[in-house]
């Protein structure tokens, strides 16, 4: 989901950054709040900001004999809202934009919106309908972080279509050939981020209980009852 | 052992066979020399390939210029969300500690910072 320096023409790059500002400020503005209100979340913030950066730090292989990044965003989402996960996400592709040529300066509002925007909003959507049908806290979390993940690579592949219509096929031509580069390889990296958002979840239930109860992820008192 | 741990141990193997496969089933129909390649550079070769005229109009200021040098900072990436990671799930572990000795010895949970 790191589009190139460079590979996106001049427009697109000021359009990217002035869609994908206004979420970053608000990001910004919402984790300070949080962490001044709520001084004991301040550890979980962590945990959701770290476990993005691990994750989108590593190349998995995949069915497609390509190897692509896991992004990690869905459990931030879940545990903040979308909005903190526009502002983590920004850091995590700055340090990549300028340390490892990965991504880049000129793409990089249009890589936040991929990545800190869109992925995290579908992610929270899927928590959300899988707590409105009371499934499992798990299988909420396992939905949040695949989905966010498939998600952010589709709307990669949508923002290089929109760049680069194809001369025949036009848009959706486009669309579909970078969706074909993006998306198959994506599907077993995004079950296998998800079961990991799981792992990382139980564990934080076992040891923030409290803060979670707080945050409204887990309800105290209905959970044994789902269970 | 629980049905906690089974559970976990369930869901590492889980993911230990979806690398597996996808390594195997993944380097089987690809030819040796591009196996493995990421994305973000397959889509890049795509946009060039369609447009040959694009030339990318902006460079990173600093390129990893090896490979080697490459891996050691995506390394330095994952070292630094690990450790940050592993001391905010300590933090909380000692928090809940804290709260069971507080309450253990009669005396009200120190508040958290």
């Amino acid at each position: 989901m790191h589009i190139a320096e460079g590979f996106l023409p001049v427009a697109h790059c000021v359009a990217w950054y002035a869609v994908s500002t206004p979420f970053v400020i608000h990001g910004a503005r919402k984790v300070i709040q949080e962490a001044k209100a709520h001084p004991e979340s301040r550890l979980l913030l962590a945990a959701a900001g770290a476990f993005t950066f691990v994750l989108s730090s590593i190349k998995l292989p995949s069915v497609t004999g390509s190897s692509s990044h896991p992004t990690g965003t869905g459990l931030g989402a879940v545990l903040f809202r979308p909005p903190v996960m526009a502002f983590l996400s920004t850091i995590v592709l700055v340090f990549q934009a300028l340390l490892l040529a990965h991504g880049g300066i000129t793409t990089l509002g249009a890589n936040v919106f991929s990545m800190g925007v869109a992925g995290p909003l579908v992610g929270y959507w899927f928590w959300r309908i899988s707590n409105k049908l009371s499934w499992h806290p798990n299988v909420g979390v396992f939905l949040a972080l695949a989905f966010a993940d498939l998600s952010t690579y589709l709307v990669t592949s949508v923002q290089l279509g929109l760049a680069f219509p194809d001369p025949e096929s036009g848009l959706a031509g486009s669309v579909a050939k970078f969706a074909g580069v993006f998306a198959i390889s994506q599907v077993p990296l995004a079950i296998a981020e998800g079961i990991l958002g799981v792992l990382v979840f139980r564990l934080l239930t076992d040891v923030a209980k409290p803060e979670l109860e707080r945050l409204g992820i887990l309800r105290p008192a209905r959970k044994e009852a789902v269970a | 052992m629980s049905r906690k741990t089974w559970t976990t141990i369930g869901l590492i193997a889980a993911l230990v066979l979806i690398f597996g496969i996808s390594f195997v089933v993944g380097g089987l129909h690809t030819n040796p020399d591009e196996r493995f390649a990421g994305t973000d550079s397959v889509a890049t070769a795509t946009i060039q390939e369609a447009n040959p005229d694009y030339q990318p109009w902006f460079e990173p200021f600093f390129q990893p210029e090896s490979g080697e040098v490459e891996s050691g900072l995506f390394a330095l990436q994952a070292a630094l969300g690990g450790s940050v990671l592993g001391f905010a799930i300590g933090g909380l572990w000692g928090r809940r500690r804290g709260e069971r000795a507080g309450s253990a010895a009669g005396t009200a949970p120190e508040p958290a910072t």
